[in-house]
């Protein structure tokens, strides 16, 4: 078992399985060209990599790499306080600090049974709304700027992301390390005048979706190359754990926002758009659908939002020392489950510290997705999966 | 949803043979877990999975611990026979003593799986199993072959704990590179002082010249009696 370890090539075999990638016998003599790319490919978001052994331009075999960017933050945060992990979740998916924030917060106060106020739920709706549709929008942005349309909609996109990180930075004092929440609350109350704010900028987002949507949705060039291409199917979707907007657009209806209700999110009207093919294209489309849906339940929460405190005045920031126990706590990511898993010895570290990145399970199926198609696919295909490297490699 | 006692008795009854334990949970959260014995954990996990009434198709987190040996002190009370003189007689008399003894629990990694319904829209169950020891038999049957999603996951336990899950399609470190020695994630983990240190020629080189330094070394002219 140990000798497995080896640095085997991408033309390696692989057993099979029914939940396994079927091989694809390669044509004419069978000569293989293998093809490192990355760690420094600019469509990659960071430093990871794809061993692919190609058969001309078809993809016969894929091997994902990774752990460039491996710091250990699991073992860092066992040798700290609870609340010290909190700016750390941070630098995780470091396009969405604030979902980061909540699922940490939500699993400690899952382990102490700490209420969270009123107001402070809807902070966390507001700003994790607001941080799904700036991932959508980007993420959207790349996909398109992988295709070849270098740059224009990619700065559409960032135009409306500036807009919410100065948000962002007008409350928490910082555009993306936000340091946001607490266990039992939010760090800082949002002002009136930041609240109107947000409103101005919240009226203003519908009319960009519907431009994007313009400009892409029915696009001839974005349908050819994405249309039938990287189609994953619902079962092997579910079987091999994907989950936020893929899994949706492999048309399965599971939204943790509406399966747990975490939070306030059962007093929202919305609702979940879903997918047909399991392609590129219906990714594409989900991610445009669900940044409407973000924007109502924004509309919703910005009408709602109660005056009271932001914290538990009970709550305990120094000498913090949960009972010996262990909880799971979820949440609905702008790219999946993101799950913190703590298990505590009664100490002021957690004993366990465990992330379950959405990122990393949902390069489980990169493989299957690629196989037989062109290399020039791959790309596209990596980028609906929508990855961040700061969680895949953690 | 089925509380654990129930999900049990569902186990032992469709499972034969199935030892299955319930792990409570002393905290607030209340997710309460079951231990399984690793020779049926296969079966079991498609039971689970196939099962029309739980269906938990969706495997979505597989966590590693490290639980290392501890020793504790423990005060236990010891009869002795103790010889005294009373009353001038010498005799032998029973007493109880108080002794402090360090008792040794075993260490042990373990891994746990967190399973949701997205059929049904329940969970979470989670599943635990224990390796014997940490050192020698690490052994862990893999539950790649039902849940897909396992895959990353337990090859980075097999890389940062250690564990190595028999039936893994694909068992190779994930984060580490290949030719990592060690498991950083164990709490006696130490991290080497040079983490790119490679033998080269010139070893033997400079641990001729270390032990020039120290005083020990036998020289070559010594030997020849000048």
């Amino acid at each position: 078992m140990r000798d497995s370890q080896t640095n085997s090539s991408a033309v390696a075999e692989k057993p099979e399985g029914w939940n396994r990638p079927a091989l694809i016998k390669p044509s004419g003599d069978g000569e293989l060209l293998e093809v490192a790319m990355g760690p420094h490919h600019p469509s990659t978001h960071g430093v990871f990599r794809m061993d692919l052994a190609l058969d001309g331009e078809r993809v016969i075999r894929l091997r994902p790499v990774f752990g460039y960017l491996h710091r250990n933050h699991e073992k860092i945060a066992e040798g700290v306080s609870y609340l010290a992990s909190m700016p750390y979740t941070d630098r995780l998916d470091y396009i969405c600090p604030i979902t980061n924030n909540w699922a940490y917060a939500l699993a400690v106060e899952k382990l102490t049974g700490q209420e969270v106020p009123e107001r402070a739920e809807y902070l966390r709706v507001i700003l994790g709304e607001l941080t799904r549709f700036q991932n959508h929008a980007s993420s959207i942005g790349f996909l398109i700027q992988e295709m070849g349309a270098s740059g224009t909609p990619l700065m559409y996109a960032f135009r409306e992301r500036e807009k919410i990180l100065d948000l962002f930075e007008k409350l928490t004092g910082a555009r993306m390390m936000v340091n946001y929440m607490r266990f039992g609350g939010c760090r800082v109350d949002a002002s009136p005048a930041w609240l109107d704010a947000t409103r101005k900028v919240v009226a203003g987002l519908p009319e960009f979706v519907n431009e994007f949507d313009r400009l892409l949705g029915s696009n001839e060039i974005l349908m050819a190359r994405t249309q039938g291409v990287g189609v994953l199917k619902a079962d092997l979707a579910v079987n091999a754990g994907v989950t936020g907007p893929m899994l949706r657009g492999s048309g399965v209806n599971y939204d943790i926002r509406k399966v747990d209700g975490y939070g306030i999110y059962n007093r929202f009207n919305f609702r979940v758009p879903l997918g047909d093919h399991g392609d590129v294209y219906d990714r594409f489309i989900v991610r445009m659908l669900e940044m409407r849906e973000s924007i109502t339940i924004l509309e919703q929460a910005l009408k709602d939002i109660p005056r009271g405190p932001v914290m538990d005045p009970k709550a305990k920031l120094r000498g913090f020392r949960p009972k010996p126990g262990e909880a799971y706590g979820r949440i609905e990511g702008p790219k999946g489950e993101l799950g913190f898993y703590l298990i505590s010895d009664g100490g002021p570290n957690p004993y366990r510290y465990r992330i379950r990145p959405p990122s990393l399970i949902n390069l489980t199926v990169l493989e299957d997705m690629c196989l037989g198609h062109d290399v020039a696919d791959v790309v596209l295909i990596f980028g609906s999966v929508d990855i961040v490297l700061g969680e895949v490699d953690r | 949803m089925k509380k654990v006692e129930e999900i049990k008795a569902a186990i032992e009854a469709a499972v034969p043979g199935a030892a299955v334990e319930i792990v409570s949970n002393p905290s607030v959260s209340g997710q309460h877990s079951l231990r399984l014995a690793p020779e049926s954990a296969v079966a079991v996990a498609s039971f689970l999975r196939d099962d029309p009434e739980l269906a938990l198709d969706f495997l979505s987190n597989v966590t590693g611990i490290d639980w290392p040996d501890k020793v504790t002190a423990e005060r236990v009370k010891v009869k002795r026979q103790v010889v005294k003189t009373v009353d001038g007689v010498e005799q032998t008399v029973e007493e109880t003593v108080e002794e402090t003894r360090q008792r040794l629990d075993p260490g042990c990694l373990e891994a746990v799986y967190h399973l949701y319904s997205v059929a049904k829209k329940h969970g979470p169950v989670i599943l635990r199993m224990r390796t014997q020891d940490r050192a020698d038999h690490v052994d862990l049957p893999s539950l790649t072959p039902v849940w897909r999603s396992a895959e990353f996951q337990e090859r980075e336990i097999f890389d940062l704990y250690g564990i190595a899950f028999t039936g893994h399609p694909d068992l190779r470190r994930l984060l580490m590179w290949p030719e990592f020695k060690d498991h950083p994630m164990r709490k006696d983990y130490r991290e080497p002082d040079d983490f790119e240190y490679e033998p080269t020629a010139h070893d033997e080189v400079l641990k001729r010249a270390e032990e020039h330094r120290a005083g020990t070394a036998v020289h070559a002219d010594a030997e020849c009696g000048q």
